[in-house]
């Protein structure tokens, strides 16, 4: 690894691995990002510790990727640790952007999540009621584990983010065209989302079967239908969030033949995701009186799972209230 | 609700703040009728004019609240009567699935509230904003904001020493 090369350094929160992977399917192409940046710290792929990105100087690393949303307070420990020691932090994929699947547990708090996965769940034996404890003491030794936040949290909502690289997961080409735009010296303005700046539809493949004017009478799952794989499928009554998303995936999905589920987050004109997203969707509903439009929504069965399933911490509301019922 | 929550940050009894959207057709008018008509009713509602109650972004209700709103009101022509034809439906479409989505996040279902208004009914704004003044009253502050706030500073009080290097 050579020494005048820019130090790049990625790392893994609160997430499923999968941004990581994108990292992975860079495949060959790793070679090129290594040709002109020096991996520096990588603890998933490569044996790196802590101590290796302390050692650097502030703002020595170029670029930290930090992947996944935030929460416990070892999460938080690193993520102020590579903002220290880099000069650009990017939020890459939706839990880092947005607080992603993850921050769906913000409709229950630290109780209620303790409870459920040490106690309640089927699978469990607990007699001792044994739940983690920040600290243990055995043998006069003292043992910590980090907190478990009872909310979690956006990459940004605990240090200051430069950019955004949105996706569950980012595709590959945008990592490169990360890399590339950054080290191209022509930063965007700070706050930039690294990818394009208008809806899925708009480069949907299936955009020319969009019905101009759609309103559903009825929404379907995409196990009750065999989805027609050419029609819009908003316009097979599947919820599509295509209208709401930002594009940049390459339609993926839909190529999939499966509907848009919101993983790339708003436009810049959107402030919540979630919001915008069930605005666009329950205007489609076909009906002007109040029970039959109520009836064609109840298909929607969990609204926040479904509009807010990759931004619940992003939203001003971020958490469900406690107290409130 | 506990009844430390019921109380205000001010002293006394705790007022309501309530943020209502009304339309410029209808309500807004009404709201008007009832000003001229010197008729009394609950001082906490905030108007806002809107063009049409089918211009209220839901995102509008969600921003309202976390920045600590009590209640929102939203207030549009009558079926039928929309000076742009069908923007109240939009508005009744949205509000369906915006009060199951506010109720899943713990914002109970009198604090989110759509009425149809006309331009010469002022007894009926005063009529709904007691009624909805007195329901949230009785629910107690929301307090979002201070929620946030306080739980932000519970967790950095709780987090174990960072090894400073």
């Amino acid at each position: 690894m050579g020494e005048g090369k820019p130090k790049v350094a990625f790392y893994w929160c609160a997430a499923c691995g999968g941004c990581e992977e994108a990292v992975v399917d860079l495949a060959e192409k790793i070679l090129d990002v290594i040709q002109i940046v020096d991996i520096a710290f990588w603890p998933v792929a490569l044996d790196f510790k802590r101590k290796d990105v302390e050692e650097l100087a502030d703002g020595q690393l170029a670029v930290a990727f930090v992947n996944g949303a935030i929460r416990t307070s070892e999460q938080a420990e690193m993520a102020r640790l590579l903002r220290r020691k880099s000069k650009v932090v990017i939020a890459f994929g939706a839990c880092a952007q947005m607080g992603g699947i993850p921050s769906l547990a913000n409709l229950w708090d630290r109780e209620s999540i303790f409870r459920a996965v040490y106690q309640e769940c089927p699978s469990v034996v607990n007699e001792q009621h044994t739940t983690p404890q920040t600290q243990y003491k055995e043998d006069g030794r003292t043992v910590t584990l980090p907190v478990f936040w009872n909310t979690v949290r956006t990459l940004s909502q605990v240090i200051d983010v430069d950019y955004s690289v949105p996706g569950c997961p980012p595709t590959p080409k945008l990592l490169l065209d990360a890399v590339e735009t950054l080290l191209s010296g022509k930063l965007p303005p700070k706050g930039s989302v690294l990818a394009p700046d208008h809806a899925l539809c708009q480069e949907c493949p299936r955009r020319e079967t969009r019905p101009e004017k759609l309103l559903l009478k009825e929404f379907k799952r995409p196990h009750e239908i065999v989805a027609d794989q050419e029609t819009c499928l908003l316009a097979q009554g599947l919820l599509c969030l295509g209208p709401a998303t930002r594009a940049g995936c390459g339609a993926r999905c839909i190529e999939g033949n499966m509907p848009c589920t919101g993983c790339f987050g708003p436009t810049s004109r959107v402030r919540d995701f979630g919001a915008k997203a069930l605005s666009a969707i329950a205007s489609l509903a076909d009906s002007n009186e109040e029970a039959e439009i109520g009836a064609i929504l109840a298909k929607i069965v969990d609204p926040v799972g479904t509009m807010y399933r990759y931004s619940l911490a992003a939203s001003p509301i971020r958490r469900r209230r406690k107290g409130g019922e | 609700m506990q009844s430390s929550d019921k109380k205000s940050s001010t002293e006394g009894q705790f007022e309501p703040r309530i943020v209502a959207f009304f339309c410029n057709w209808c309500t807004y008018t009404a709201a008007d009728l009832a000003g001229i008509s010197r008729m009394k009713y609950a001082p906490n509602v905030r108007v806002i004019r809107v063009m049409c109650s089918g211009r209220v972004d839901p995102q509008f209700v969600v921003e309202a609240f976390a920045k600590g709103a009590d209640g929102v009101l939203i207030g549009g022509c009558h079926p039928g009567d929309c000076h742009y034809q069908e923007g109240n439906y939009k508005a009744l479409r949205r509000t369906e699935l915006l009060k199951r989505t506010l109720a899943e996040l713990g914002i109970e279902p009198e604090r989110f509230r759509l009425e149809w208004i006309s331009a010469s009914e002022g007894e009926k704004v005063k009529a709904v904003v007691n009624e909805m003044v007195e329901q949230i009253r009785a629910l107690g502050p929301l307090r979002m904001k201070e929620l946030s706030k306080e739980e932000q500073t519970l967790e950095e009080e709780q987090a174990p020493e960072e090894v400073a290097r």
